[in-house]
Order: structure tokens, then C-alpha cells, then sequence
């Protein structure tokens, strides 16, 4: 499995570089997104529990982009059926999908959450980043398994472009709950406090949960 | 090796595959020895690509029976994902990687060592365009590189559907050691060309709205016996 998930995510990573079609999006989208809240909220800055919603909420939907985009793409250039007939665990296909919009959110992350700080929030977040980047591992995580499989589910439909944030976002609301919470804490005005380990294990737990079950389910979602 | 290396190649019982409301297969039964040609002929939506995607694993038979290369589908399609070669309409290949990056791919899928991609490269003629992006080769060129990827991994049973479509003579010349007869491997061969078709077939199944209306040896069958499936 280890073989076909690692031809899987370079092949991946090297359509994505030639052709810039989801994580260009992804940013461009996020980046559109912090501008509109900045007028839309009609305040100078953020921070606690709104600067967290607001990122989150702009990271959720970033992250939609990328999971249509993700198998879309797989099925517009034609290789899906290919991987079908090669002799391999159909679970590479789920851990290496998983693993490239793991790369994909981290890399818009890179971008945005700079350009968030820049643009809406008040507190600097420096001082946070270890905190942070723990939270954002977690949430990212479980954004990449829940799309893996929606996205899975949703190559089989014509539909997919709808299918897929329909079923994925009331999925990522445990998730967009968790990772608000835990971020809340490290995005405040009088300075970062420790995050709540119940909200990051109630993240561990999501990514596992959404884990065992893509395990489980993922070779049957490929069935015609 | 075991005691299904005896078996046909393709042994079909009353197979049928249904879309919805709609008929696509029904009530096909036929035997195909090892290394032996199946031609199949019909109007469009016969159901000839239904019949070709089934035998690949793709399609699951909805009645009926399959077994392919010994092993009876959709149960034990795992077991000769390996030995089957597709060539269908679409290419399944990626358009914005190399003919080289997309050999180079199936190839560690298959685990193909990468020199097998790049001597079918160059049998086909396709090794000085190997590098460029498949999207800006003409769809011969992406069709020979189709073809490749079917036989890389040097497969006991080929499903070739229009294999030479958009092949010039010369094309289908050097293709033709790689697909034709002298690859040894069984062929279910999906053509319009009635002669060629005839030329290189052993048996010959005619589908009419997805009921086998002809099944005999291709000796026994004549032109014209194929050209009535068209009307």
C-alpha cells in the first residue's frame, strides 16, 4: 500500500504544481474571505472567540475547495478508472488523498494565517504559534479524512460540486466547534492562555473516530 | 499457479447488467479460451463498453455469472486487476502529466520496473515526445500511449475497445506487436471494422440492445452476418 500511496501523492503534488488549480484557490479564496469580514464586521480588528470563528469559518470553507477540486480532478483527467484496475489496497487511495489536502491546508495556512493576522487580528498571535500549529494539525486532520471521504462519495454522482460541501460541512460542525474553541484562547487581546485540553481531545478524538471509519467504508465507496 | 491457470479465459453464464430501468446486458454465455480472440460487434449501445467494463473489473455483473481468468467477479476481482489490460475509449491517463510521468505511475502501481515504460515508449515511437504534457499530443500520440499503459505490466487478458481508432497505418504497425496476436494474451476485442474485426477474431459475439444476437466461431461467420447487427 505504502508503494501506491506514494506514487499517488507524487503524481498528485506534480498535477498540483503544473497546474495551480486548487491550493492558488483555496488561498486566493481565503484571503477574499478575511478582506470581506474586515467590512463586513465593520471593526478595526478581532480577537477571543470571534477572531477564532472567523478564522475557522474561512479555513472550512477554504478547505471545501480543495476537497471538490481534489477527485474532480482526478475524474476530469481521466487516471480514476486506471488506479481502479491496478493491483493495489484501495486504501492508498484514501491515505494518499487525505495526505495531500492535509499538504494543501497546511500550505494555505502558511499563507493565511499571516494575512489574517495582518488584516483582522488585534492580538499578536506570535507568541501562540506551537499552541496554534497543534490545533491546526489536529483540525487539519480530521478536515482531510472527512473530505477524502466525502470527495469519494461524491466522484460517483454527477452532482459533485453540490454533493460534496452538502454532506461535508454539517460532518466538520464537531470540528469547526472543537478547533474554534481550542483556538479562542490563544487569540486573545490581554495574551495567549493555555488551550483546553478537552477541546483538543475532543479534536484527537474526531480524527480518529472519521479515521477508523474511512478505513472501514473506503473500498466500498469506490464500488460502482 | 493454480488450478484456475487451466481455466478460460473469460467464462461468462447468462451475464446481465442493468442501469437503472434500463436493459444495457442481458443473457450473455460464452467461453474464451487462453489466448484467444473475442470479437464483439454491435450498434452503439449494444452494450459492448458494459460487456468490456464488466470483464475489467469496473461494473458489477447485476445477473448471471463472470469469471475471468479463473476467478469469479465482482467476489474476486482483486485477484486479476493485475492481469487485466484496459484499453478504453478515455485514454485513463492524466492529461497534464508526461507520457513518460504517466507510464512511469502505472508502472510503480503495477510494480513495473520504470525501463519497461520507457522501452514501450519507444516501440511505439512516442520516446521523443515522452516528456511533453499529454494535453498538447494529438489523440493518436495519446492513444499509443494508451496502449502502453494497457500492456505495461504484460497482461494474460486484454480488453481493447476501437484500439486503433485514430492510429495512422504506421502507428498501428508498431502497435500491433503489442496488442495483436503475438502478444499471447487473450483478446476481447470491441471494433466497427468488420473485417479487421473478423481477421483477428477466433469467436464472434454480436450484441443487439444487449442480447446476444450472433455466437459462433469466427470461420463460421461471414461479413454480412455482421453488418445485419448494424441495421
Amino acid at each position: 500500500m505504502r508503494r501506491a500511496a506514494g506514487a499517488l501523492i507524487r503524481k498528485d503534488l506534480r498535477v498540483e504544481l503544473r497546474t495551480g488549480e486548487a491550493v492558488p484557490a483555496m488561498l486566493l479564496f481565503s484571503l477574499s474571505t478575511f478582506v470581506l469580514f474586515h467590512f463586513a464586521i465593520d471593526r478595526r480588528s478581532v480577537e477571543g472567540d470571534l477572531a477564532a470563528g472567523v478564522l475557522w469559518m474561512t479555513l472550512l470553507f477554504a478547505a471545501v475547495l480543495g476537497m471538490v477540486r481534489l477527485f474532480v480532478a482526478e475524474r476530469e483527467q481521466g487516471g480514476f478508472d486506471g488506479f481502479l484496475l491496478a493491483p493495489v489496497d484501495r486504501t492508498a487511495l484514501f491515505v494518499a488523498k487525505a495526505t495531500v489536502l492535509f499538504l494543501f491546508l497546511g500550505a494555505v495556512e502558511l499563507a493565511a494565517l499571516p494575512a489574517f493576522a495582518i488584516l483582522l487580528l488585534g492580538p499578536s498571535p506570535w507568541g501562540a504559534v506551537p499552541e496554534l500549529v497543534a490545533v491546526l494539525a489536529l483540525a487539519n486532520l480530521g478536515i482531510a479524512v472527512v473530505g477524502t471521504l466525502v470527495g469519494a462519495l461524491g466522484i460517483q454522482t454527477r452532482a459533485r460540486e453540490l454533493i460534496v460541501p452538502i454532506l461535508a460541512l454539517p460532518l466538520m460542525i464537531p470540528l469547526a466547534i472543537a478547533a474554534a474553541r481550542a483556538t479562542s484562547p490563544l487569540l486573545l487581546e490581554l495574551g495567549a492562555e493555555p488551550v483546553p485540553g478537552r477541546w483538543l481531545a475532543v479534536l484527537g478524538l474526531y480524527d480518529l473516530v472519521f479515521g477508523l471509519l474511512a478505513f472501514a467504508v473506503f473500498d466500498f465507496l469506490l464500488e460502482d | 499457479m493454480g488450478a484456475a491457470d487451466g481455466a478460460p479465459a473469460v467464462a461468462l453464464r447468462d451475464l446481465g447488467r442493468a442501469y437503472g430501468e434500463r436493459v444495457a446486458l442481458a443473457g450473455v454465455t460464452l467461453e474464451l479460451p487462453r489466448g484467444a480472440t473475442l470479437a464483439v460487434f454491435g450498434a452503439n449501445g449494444a452494450g459492448k463498453t458494459t460487456l468490456l467494463r464488466i470483464l475489467a473489473t469496473l461494473l458489477r455483473p447485476h445477473a448471471g455469472e463472470a469469471v475471468v481468468l479463473g476467478s469469479a467477479l465482482p467476489r474476486e476481482g482483486w485477484a486479476v486487476r493485475g492481469r487485466i489490460g484496459l484499453l478504453a475509449h478515455e485514454p485513463l491517463l492524466y492529461r497534464d502529466l508526461s507520457a513518460r510521468e504517466n507510464l512511469r505511475f502505472h508502472a510503480r502501481l503495477h510494480g513495473v520496473a520504470a525501463g519497461r515504460a520507457e522501452a514501450l515508449l519507444e516501440a511505439v515511437g512516442m520516446a521523443r515526445r515522452a516528456a511533453e504534457p499529454l494535453r498538447s499530443l494529438s489523440r493518436g500520440m495519446t492513444q499509443r500511449v494508451a496502449i502502453c499503459r494497457a500492456v505495461l505490466h504484460e497482461p494474460e487478458l486484454l480488453l481493447l475497445d476501437e484500439p486503433l481508432a485514430n492510429l495512422d497505418p504506421g502507428a498501428a504497425g508498431a502497435v500491433a506487436p503489442l496488442i495483436g496476436r503475438a502478444s499471447g494474451a487473450a483478446r476481447v476485442l470491441i471494433s466497427h471494422d468488420v473485417e479487421q474485426g473478423l481477421a483477428e477474431a477466433d469467436l464472434v459475439l454480436g450484441l443487439r440492445g444487449g442480447r446476444p444476437a450472433l455466437l459462433a466461431p469466427a470461420a463460421a461467420v461471414g461479413a454480412d452476418d455482421v453488418r445485419e447487427l448494424y441495421r
